[in-house]
């Protein structure tokens, strides 16, 4: 991958390996959906607490994986009607591959995540404590930005010259000192990973092979 | 009975009677689609003629270009006559204030999948009040669903959409993806893809669990190719060109813009001090010391700015859960008309 950055008759390769990588992420995505279902037939063979949810599971692994891989419901490709596989797995109104998605997949996950809104909330208002100067200039920025990006933020501090009011307190906080903050932080990520790269590619660390190694 | 027992009864008690109340006046909780009927003959019609005016464009008739046409054509009108009486229906979900128009009718399945989403959101919120049997359902349901959902997607787009493709496009162009160019030839190399496919999944296997370790360094040191380079140009090169910016601001008359100035000094000033925090091969002491500890304060009105921004963006989320629960579902507000008044 990097000698194709330096040497022009290797470029296709980067492209190649690039598609090669594509393939075995989709290989990946099912060793581990045949992981998830190996761990959870055998607590449910095994008895185990709380086995009735790993039916559940599986139950919903295996239907979903039916219908998605039958194109359960979908229609052909307009395009391509005497093709009956030819239609697209998403699609709306027929694909029941669609059904499971926009009303299972995509309403649990979002409220899933939803939920640690109020989490986030709940555990900042018990950690964070105005102790000294750090910590006010966390609570303090943190303050403006969840008011600024609100209507009350701009109607609660109309009345301050425009510079000062929250919602361009907010702007100038997120474009100069959070981008300039993440800057630097992703700029020594950056350096780390290159760092981590090279150990691997030398071989000095193995660690993704096994513990044992 | 508990007193967390009663509260959950009674909150139940009266959310069922208020669900059925509504349900039994039909004030909720409907769906209605637009149903269009497609046909295939004229679907194939339609492309037939588009290829006829692509013929009538052409000045040159006897070009490659015009026979490849004329051969599509000839090919099309073969297939019209494999369709003829083909067809089938497609529902697009349009408001409740569409009903009553030609072609929406009310659709139980969005109708079934409405209440499903709904009572599976609820199951999740209800984890606020405390862990309970209806929230580790959906979640074991939202495991195996998700698990599936990405197995599928890597089935369709990752091993037929690229790898079936390239090794096997006749029979791909048969079946799934006729749009698969006629010219496309077996592309023997992805072979070695697949069979390291094929070592992965032995990771599966009591037994044969080494045999994955062969595709596992070979992902993995893909990974840190790409990632060595693609960090070092986007995060590492760009971020510090980024840095380097006019301290001076000079609008076109030769004035000082001291907003946009004061913008660069502080944003060169951020990275700079944040940088020095970061690097511990000299003693955080004087000097060094002070800036370091502006660098903190730096990072902590980032912290706080990164904080704020998270938080709204699951307060985002939250708010359009509440609108699909009290506007789709409940009928109960209407910020975006749609119904018009049909409560």
């Amino acid at each position: 991958m990097i000698v194709s950055y330096f040497v022009p008759p290797a470029q296709s390769w980067k492209d190649d390996f690039a598609i090669w990588f594509e393939i075995l992420a989709a290989f990946a995505f099912v060793l581990g959906a045949g992981n998830l279902l190996k761990m959870h037939l055998q607590k449910v063979s095994s008895r185990q607490a709380g086995w009735g949810f790993s039916v559940i599971t599986i139950v919903a692994f295996l239907v979903t994986l039916v219908v998605g891989l039958g194109k359960v419901g979908v229609n052909p490709n307009a395009a391509f009607p005497e093709y009956a596989w030819s239609g697209n797995k998403m699609e709306p109104g027929s694909s029941w591959f669609w059904y499971i998605f926009e009303y299972v997949y995509l309403p649990l996950a979002a409220t899933m995540f939803a939920l640690l809104a109020f989490f986030i909330a709940s555990a900042a208002f018990r950690a964070f404590r105005a102790k000294n100067i750090e910590a006010i200039l966390l609570l303090g920025t943190a303050f403006i930005v969840l008011i600024g990006r609100t209507y009350a933020g701009i109607i609660l501090t109309d009345w301050l010259p425009e510079p000062l009011r929250f919602d361009r307190l907010t702007e100038f906080i997120m474009d100069v000192f959070n981008s300039a903050g993440n800057r630097a932080i992703m700029i020594g990520i950056s350096l780390g990973i290159v760092s981590l790269s090279l150990k691997i590619l030398m071989g000095v660390d193995r660690s993704y092979l096994g513990s044992e190694e | 009975m508990n007193r967390s027992t009663i509260i959950s009864m009674l909150l139940i008690l009266l959310g069922g009677g208020f669900l059925i109340f509504r349900t039994s006046t039909g004030r909720m909780g409907q769906s209605y689609a637009r149903v269009i009927q497609i046909n295939a003959e004229d679907s194939l019609q339609k492309q037939l003629e588009d290829l006829d005016d692509k013929i009538a464009q052409q000045t040159d008739k006897q070009s490659k270009a015009s026979q490849d046409i004329k051969a599509s054509r000839d090919r099309l009108e073969q297939r019209i006559n494999s369709v003829k009486g083909q067809s089938w229906e497609t529902r697009t979900l349009v408001a409740p204030r569409h009903r009553g128009e030609e072609n929406v009718d009310f659709n139980w399945p969005m109708t079934i999948g409405l209440w499903v989403s709904a009572f599976g959101m609820i199951a999740i919120l209800s984890f606020l009040f405390q862990d309970n049997i209806l929230y580790k359902i959906s979640e074991a349901i939202l495991i195996g669903v998700s698990a599936a959902y990405a197995m599928v997607l890597g089935f369709w787009d990752g091993i037929v959409g690229i790898l079936f493709v390239k090794l096997t496009p006749g029979i791909v162009r048969e079946t799934v993806i006729p749009a698969t160019p006629l010219e496309a030839e077996p592309n023997w190399i992805y072979l070695v893809p697949l069979i390291l496919s094929g070592m992965l999944l032995m990771r599966l296997s009591p037994t044969g669990n080494w045999i994955a370790r062969w595709p596992l360094a070979f992902f993995i040191g893909l990974t840190a190719g790409f990632r060595l380079v693609g960090f070092l140009e986007a995060d590492f090169v760009h971020q510090i060109q980024a840095t380097i910016v006019p301290l001076v601001v000079l609008e076109a008359d030769d004035t000082i813009n001291f907003g946009a100035t004061l913008k660069n000094i502080l944003t060169v000033l951020t990275v700079f001090c944040v940088l020095i925090y970061f690097f511990f091969s000299i003693e955080h002491e004087g000097v060094v010391g002070g800036i370091a500890k502006l660098g903190i304060g730096f990072l902590m009105i980032t912290f706080g700015a990164g904080f704020g921004y998270t938080v709204m963006g699951r307060i985002a989320l939250i708010a359009e859960r509440m609108s699909v629960l009290f506007d789709d579902w409940l009928w109960l507000i209407d910020p975006t008309a749609k119904r018009l008044g049909l409560f």
